[in-house]
């Protein structure tokens, strides 16, 4: 523990991580004194959540326990839409100083709301995270998470500077502006999406930026679900640790649960965000250690508490003390979003599924996308996958051969037959924010 | 002797052979020769040109994935059994052809074969034995006038 907090090239510890140390009873108090808060103030601000509350016959007094969480209702996504946009609200507009939307790809967005102290939990726990990630003050900063409504670009802002970092706030997207960035200021870490990233690392050796010449040290990578794969291939392209950073704008943003040191699980920043883990079919509570659905409650948050948010992110929830001395529980990295399933006659197919497929058999990720369609009544999955340098052949037979041994290795993980197609290079749209890796034409 | 071969992954659908071509032609680049291998799928496009580190930089720049091979010309009287005497000589060798592809030349009576082997150093220790007739690049290239060459381009011997 010592090492981890005082082994840093800038002077040490910051205290802004002072509460990822807490001791488990401590925590457990503040968490505790936070919750009888929160739920309170909901009952008494949030009509939706009164009515539920009532109708279960319940009162803020239920709640005695931190146990007693479970007793409380879910509040899933829809409730969010349908309240749109300010219904879930437990602070007067006088008091509310930012809102933020999610673009939504159906229907109406989800609006988010922060008063003053909201803003400022939310540097807090960014600060965190960026420390978590071994940053401090004098790091360079490069912000390519989208400044807007999204969370993201707003969201590491404000936590770099709390830290005392530098921060270039060059958002996303303009690949040639952020390599131009990444090369001559002396950027020592880069917030983005990791499929962004991915795409940066292809384009920088196009245009001949030697990114491991480079003083970046650091990847704090969010926003979409990413595969140890990934990171692999991205640590062996440059000189930076990549870390996976989690969050949601229901809850805050980015700034939810970090990656430290250790790379292993991220931490919950559980003062603020209390983590449960459920059945996604029955909802029933599961203990730590098993997987399911992540659930999660705003201890702090004042303009929207959310209580027991339900993610539809899978995860579990380890409670081994990790290396670098965070007293803080940690969740599994998230591979798969339960929104991301694919069914696919009667088979559930996760995208992170097929990205490990291609990635056994070409070594590195290509660029890919799924294609679904019905043809007939019958569900048909398409992988449409780029050729690479490293797999490309002069001879037919040898590139069928790989073709063969992609689809091969996408029906033995997924247990589904699809038909795959090499495609040339660059043709699958590129992201600048969270890649769109499926394309469902079903028409359900 | 042998010849570099560059060679660029299509998709098989209408219109994509044309893209590449007109990006070399632009570079003011003298194609030889051109062959394409295709399955239902995708297209494997093999080009033969005199400025091929050029050609390779100007197709990777476009965004093409390139493939740069080593293959071996031999010339051929124009005539029938032209070719099956060459291919008797492999054969009978037990040298292993990828692939190959042929065309005449619009001056002369000769044809070219460009084969691709497994082993072209070794080829053409045997093709030079049998008496046949390798030709280097210089020789080739001389051959050919600026718009000259890109014959009838023809398959054979596909898939191993
Ligand atoms: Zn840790």
């Amino acid at each position: 523990m010592q090492t981890e907090l005082w082994n840093d090239a800038a002077g040490g510890f910051h205290p802004a991580s002072a509460p990822d140390f807490l001791p488990a009873e401590r925590l457990k108090e503040v968490q505790l004194r936070r919750l009888r808060a929160v739920v309170s103030r909901a009952y008494e601000h949030v009509p939706l959540f009164r009515e539920r509350l009532d109708a279960r016959g319940l009162t803020p007094e239920a709640i005695g326990e931190l146990a007693d969480i479970a007793k409380l209702p879910f509040t899933i996504k829809t409730d969010l839409r349908d309240t749109y946009p300010f219904g879930l609200f437990a602070s007067p507009m006088g008091d509310i100083v930012r809102l933020h939307a999610s673009s939504g790809t159906t229907g109406k967005p989800i609006v988010v709301g922060y008063t003053r102290e909201d803003v400022d939990v939310w540097a807090e726990v960014m600060a965190r995270t960026f420390a978590a990630c071994g940053l401090h003050r004098g790091d360079i900063v490069q912000n390519a998470f989208g400044y807007g409504l999204f969370t993201g670009g707003l969201g590491a802002h404000y936590g770099a500077e709390a830290l005392g970092a530098t921060v270039i706030p060059v958002s996303g997207g303009n690949t040639e502006r952020q390599l131009m960035v990444l090369r001559d200021f002396g950027v020592s870490a880069l917030c983005c999406t990791p499929s962004y990233f991915v795409h940066l690392i292809e384009r920088a050796k196009e245009a001949g930026v030697d990114l491991k010449g480079l003083p970046l040290r650091v990847g704090v990578f969010g926003a979409e679900p990413w595969s140890d794969a990934m990171r692999a291939h991205i640590e062996a392209n440059t000189a930076l640790k990549a870390y996976d950073i989690y969050g949601l704008s229901e809850i805050t943003g980015p700034g939810v649960a970090s990656e430290c040191a250790a790379q292993n699980g991220l931490h919950v920043f559980e003062d603020h965000f209390y983590p449960e883990i459920i059945d996604p079919e029955t909802g029933a509570s599961l203990p730590d250690g098993a997987e399911g659905e992540l659930v999660l409650t705003t201890l702090s948050k004042k303009a929207m508490p959310m209580i027991r948010y339900r993610t539809r992110d899978i995860t579990r929830i380890i409670t081994a003390p990790c290396a670098c001395g965070r007293t803080l529980r940690r969740i599994e990295r998230i591979g798969r979003r339960s929104d991301d399933m694919i069914i696919i006659r009667g088979v559930n197919v996760f995208p992170s599924q097929v990205e490990a497929a291609l990635l056994q058999v070409e070594g590195a990720l290509p660029h890919y996308r799924i294609i679904l369609t019905r043809k007939s009544g019958l569900d048909q999955m398409a992988v449409e996958v780029e050729v690479t340098p490293e797999v490309f052949s002069d001879k037919v037979g040898a590139l069928e051969a790989v073709r063969a041994r992609l689809a091969q290795a996408i029906e033995q993980i997924c247990g589904i037959r699809v038909d795959l197609r090499l495609v040339e290079p660059r043709t699958i749209e590129r992201s600048e924010g969270k890649a769109k890796r499926v394309i469902d034409q079903r028409n359900i | 002797m042998k010849l570099q071969q560059l060679s660029l992954f299509l998709e098989n659908r209408p219109g994509r052979l044309g893209a590449p071509l007109e990006s070399i032609a632009a570079a003011g680049i003298n194609l030889m020769t051109l062959s394409l291998a295709d399955t239902a799928q995708f297209g494997i496009l093999r080009l033969i040109v005199r400025e091929w580190e050029l050609a390779r930089q100007v197709l990777e720049h476009a965004g093409w994935v390139v493939n740069l091979t080593e293959v071996v010309a031999v010339d051929v009287l124009d005539r029938p059994g032209g070719l099956a005497e060459a291919l008797k000589v492999l054969e009978s060798a037990g040298l292993n052809i990828e692939y190959l592809y042929a065309f005449s030349l619009r001056r002369g009576d000769k044809a070219i074969l460009i084969f691709r082997f497994d082993d072209p150093d070794q080829a053409i220790v045997v093709l030079k034995a049998a008496g046949l007739h390798v030709v280097d690049a210089e020789e080739l290239f001389s051959h050919i006038a600026v718009g000259e060459g890109a014959a009838e381009a023809m398959n054979a011997n596909e898939g191993e």
